[in-house]
């Protein structure tokens, strides 16, 4: 197994090295061929673990590393598969949606590397447990998106986003540096193992200070509110391939991340629990709180991923709290709930992204307010994105529902806990989850009936048509998978339940008990799934068969009488959820601009709202401002001349050497006056 | 199996009662009680009229509905007697399917290009949305209660002992009726008699369906009556025997079915922009019952 991940990595290398020397075309080969041969031996790793064979092995490393092991286990077994396969159809999907910029060959070229670059190191990163490398490995996946994200980069906006991203990238780098320093100071090994070493021994409280740093940093790049604000920026802004892989996958590394913490990390995980739950329900209900509003459809989608996150998050704070009481149901149905709608989440939002990319290819805009009627013109991209958004609604017969009801049922489960605080959390996550399955319907029932139902708003969709072959065939093998979860749940959750054996003790009767109620559950739940699909269909055919000799006349929508042109008095996405958002402007910031009619004959008047992120003004914009304001009184260093700068430079090396030998005549004086 | 049968039956003359109640408050002598359903076999009969601007999805959302509201009704038992689906956590598999029916409803209404049917399925989202947690924390409350996580593991082992309980079941019981109320668009929530589109919720939504969709939508009105009216009814039928449980499920029914004939003729619906705040009320009174279920288990002392 070894020679294999090292083929892994090499195979990267050499198509990074080629990438540059080639033309256009053979660089979308190239990047092709690297991607589905590293995601064959991907598979194959995480096949042989996932059937009982952990590689457990260790490089000797450098002085400055130490030893570097090599461990994939079921729950990096479990992330590789799913990372793999969303950056195989974003990569398929890439290709064709990357047709239209093949005059930029350069750019393209780096976009392919940091391509093969991003999936490689997510790879390395779910195997290598060297704080040092993982580090290293986090650092080049972060910058090679950074110019993922960037690829129209002579569009202010998007150098914007791209920058934003950076920034927050590196101040998780920061949490989780400091998380690894503190480890590595205190036990002297970079191994992971360290952490386990160190928490051990230590009171509970060092572990859950060590873990708030990880999570912190972990929670960047997932998306937890009030961390999230850099992900509405930069899903919009990257291509629709990419948004698809970062928010299937990349923000995924952060939940990696959380549960490998848990694995190691050893302290009082009620307390983290709480934590974790806490923060989840808030980042879900938020994060689908603001999609409603949001009128960009990728920025919309964005926004849901924040919301899954949340949802993840849920399942993973229950099943801390199942390794707290020792409670091995809730262990199963938190974490197996978290780690199944991870690889769904992964799924329908990479769906949807990419429907929403055949969108922005044929319309030429994501606003949703200007589409419309699309569904005429693109009936395959509707019926995939509606499928998306039935499954990420979590309804059934989906996979959606099958990760969803995993979590209700630990919840419901559990509700007659140890103690009243514990019954009082269940609730407040119950009533979490339920607000964001309703509000998750308001969404996508404005998303997809604005932007594919009705008539055209703003565009010429006359022309529109779709490419079959490429833009949507591909697409349907993720529909396939997503219907193969909800209806075949049994066959994922019996792999789901190696990783999360990790988490308790797998041979325990109670575990085991649990684990034959879950399957024996969810084994029913997909029978149910099929039953009602079946159902559908036997009342589709019945309709049809009873309507088959009746007469059908077409006419104009009911217009109470109106029968002029009603184009413009279709409900749009504002009108939609304009009660709605009345109801939740308390939690918002809406900038309204607004002029009245005035006169007789009164000029055009403008009404525009835009909604902002309350968090993001708090959190991000004031410290910012405030750091401005005061940073601002130093702008007279920036002189613009070059010996200012030297002078500056010398400054700061006389400092360095002198501090040291300040601070030791201080010491002597001290002495001295002692002495006196 | 028995449920499925007594709600269908239940949902043939059900509307009809309401009418019946209503017309007789106003002194009429009305219609029978089985009118609403011949009208909707006339309307299977007939032709239909279909809007240029809408699409397959308009064709398929009315049977997907009706075959979600079937599928919900299985999933509830009858006392002592399962459902045809049961298992752990059956009702939330119940609300979701729930849920799936009415978002083809919606995204069928936006599919008109009407602003009225846009207005009416921007209502029912957002009112169902907030009916949602009731129901989920009133299910949560007798699960505690009885520790069981299935409708019939619920309904089963429900017994009234104490003042609090008698207390809870009112409660519990009057969540049900207006949780049913929203979702059948009724009084308070919604006028089915209305005339003016833009004071409708549901009635708007479905303005432009026509012949066998409409029958199959109004009859999938009907069955969720009943079906909710068997939810109510289970409440006070426990474990008893067949003998006993199909004369109250009846009783309860035809009650409820009364209930709202009085409640429709003696009252005017709400502002549309107080509804919301009315049906967060109900989340509160599903608090309530949660809260009275801690003291009943003397949880709080802990």
């Amino acid at each position: 197994m070894s020679t294999l991940i090292e083929i892994f990595n090499l195979i990267a290398l050499v198509a990074i090295i080629l990438i540059p020397f080639l033309k256009v075309k053979g660089n979308g080969i190239i990047a092709l061929t690297t991607i589905g041969i590293q995601v064959a031996i991907a598979s194959i790793i995480a096949y042989s673990v996932l059937s009982g064979n952990p590689i457990d092995y260790s490089y000797t490393g450098s002085f400055i590393t130490g030893a570097i092991p090599i461990r994939v286990d079921y729950l990096s077994a479990w992330f590789i598969i799913i990372i793999s396969f969303t950056f195989l159809t974003g990569a398929i999907y890439g290709i064709q949606y990357m047709k239209k910029y093949s005059d930029q060959k350069a750019n393209l070229a780096l976009h392919a590397i940091s391509y093969i670059l991003a999936f490689t190191m997510l790879i390395d990163i779910c195997m290598v447990q060297n704080s040092l490398l993982f580090l290293v490995a986090w650092e080049i996946m972060a910058l090679a998106s950074f110019i993922l994200i960037i690829f129209e980069h002579n569009k202010k906006e998007t150098l914007r986003a791209g920058i934003n991203f950076l920034i927050q990238s590196h101040v998780c780098i920061l949490f989780l540096t400091i998380g690894s320093m503190w480890a590595k100071i205190q036990t002297g090994t970079f191994d992971f193992n360290g952490i386990t070493q160190f928490t051990s021994t230590s009171p509970a409280l060092i572990g859950i200070g060590l873990f708030t740093f990880f999570f912190f940093g972990f929670a960047i790049k997932s998306g937890f509110v009030p961390f999230h604000t850099w992900l509405p920026l930069a899903h919009p802004a990257a291509p629709a391939h990419i948004s698809g892989v970062m928010s299937g996958v990349i923000i995924k590394i952060g939940i990696y991340g959380i549960l490998r913490m848990i694995l190691l990390i050893e302290t009082n995980f009620v307390t983290i629990g709480y934590l974790i739950l806490i923060t989840s329900v808030i980042t879900g209900v938020y994060g689908v709180m603001l999609a409603i509003i949001q009128h960009n459809l990728k920025k919309l989608l964005a926004y849901h991923s924040i919301e899954n996150i949340g949802i993840i998050g849920i399942g993973i704070g229950l099943g801390c709290l199942g390794i707290g009481y020792h409670n091995h149901l809730l262990i199963l149905l938190g974490f197996g709930g978290a780690l199944l709608h991870t690889l769904n989440h992964s799924l329908f939002k990479s769906l949807l992204f990419y429907s929403a990319g055949n969108v922005y290819q044929h319309a030429h805009t994501v606003n949703i307010e200007s589409l419309g009627g699309l569904i005429k013109k693109m009936p395959h991209t509707a019926v995939l994105f509606l499928v998306g958004s039935l499954a990420i609604c979590g309804l059934p017969p989906f996979n959606g529902f099958v990760s969803e009801f995993l979590i209700y049922l630990g919840m419901f489960k559990s509700l007659n806990g140890v103690d009243f605080s514990f019954t009082a959390l269940m609730l407040f996550a119950i009533l979490g989850l339920v607000l964001i399955g309703g509000l998750a319907m308001i969404c996508f029932t404005k998303a997809f009936s604005i932007v594919f139902l009705g008539t055209p708003r703003h565009i010429n969709i006359e022309k529109v048509e779709e490419d079959k072959k490429t833009t949507v065939y591909p697409l349907y093998t993720i529909v396939g998978l997503i219907l193969a979860i909800g209806i075949l749940p049994t066959l994922f959750i019996r792999v789901i339940s190696l990783p999360v054996g990790q988490f308790s003790i797998s041979t325990n009767p109670a575990s085991v008990e649990a684990f034959d109620s879950v399957i024996k559950t969810s084994s029913l739940i997909g029978v149910y799934s099929a039953v009602f699909i079946a159902f559908v269909a036997i009342m589709y055919f019945l309709r049809r068969f009873f309507t088959r000799n009746k007469p059908a006349l077409l006419s104009t929508t009911w217009g109470c009488g109106f029968t002029g042109s009603a184009v413009k008095m279709q409900y749009t996405a504002s009108s939609y959820i304009r009660t709605y958002r009345k109801i939740i402007e308390p939690f918002l910031r809406v900038r309204k601009f607004k002029s009245e009619a005035v006169g007789i004959f009164p000029a055009p008047v403008h009404h525009e709202t835009h909604p902002y992120d309350k968090v993001e003004h708090i959190l991000i914009d004031k410290p910012i401002g405030i750091l401005r304001r005061i940073l601002s009184r130093f702008t007279f260093l920036q002189s613009g001349n070059v010996q200012a700068y030297i002078l500056y430079g010398f400054i700061f090396i006389t400092l360095i050497i002198l501090i040291p030998e300040i601070y030791q005549k201080i010491l002597v004086l001290i002495k001295f006056l002692n002495h006196l | 199996m028995v449920s499925l049968i007594l709600i269908i039956a239940t949902s043939l003359f059900f509307t009809g009662i309401i009418i019946r109640t209503k017309s007789i408050a106003s002194g009429r002598k009305g219609p029978g009680i089985f009118q609403p359903m011949k009208d909707i076999v006339k309307l299977f009969k007939k032709g239909s009229v279909y809007s240029r601007t809408t699409s397959i999805i308009f064709q398929i959302a009315p049977s997907f509905y009706f075959a979600s509201i079937l599928m919900a009704i299985l999933c509830v038992p009858l006392g002592n007697y399962l459902g045809v689906i049961s298992f752990q956590g059956d009702f939330i598999l119940f609300a979701y399917l729930l849920a799936f029916g009415k978002f083809f409803m919606i995204i069928s209404a936006l599919d008109t290009g009407s602003s009225f049917e846009g207005m009416g399925a921007s209502r029912e989202s957002l009112f169902s949305m907030l009916a949602e947690p009731a129901f989920f924390i009133l299910m949560g409350s007798f699960a505690l209660l009885t520790g069981q996580t299935s409708f019939h593991g619920i309904f089963s082992t429900l017994h009234y002992g104490s003042h609090i309980s008698y207390m809870l079941g009112i409660l519990a019981t009057f969540v049900f009726v207006i949780i049913a109320m929203i979702e059948n668009s009724r009084m308070p929530i919604d006028d089915p008699k209305t005339h003016l589109e833009l004071t409708m919720i549901h009635e708007v939504m479905i303005l432009d369906n026509s012949g066998f969709d409409l029958g199959l939508i109004l009859h999938a009105t009907n069955l969720k009556f009943a079906m909710y009216g068997a939810i109510i009814s289970n409440f006070f039928i426990g474990d008893l025997s067949l003998m006993y449980t199909i004369p109250i499920f009846f009783v309860v029914q035809i009650s409820f079915a009364i209930a709202v004939g009085i409640f429709e003729s003696f009252m005017a619906r709400f502002r549309m922009s107080h509804n919301p705040q009315f049906i967060f009320i109900l989340t509160s009174v599903s608090l309530l019952i949660f809260f009275g279920v801690l003291l009943l288990l003397e949880r709080f002392a802990k």
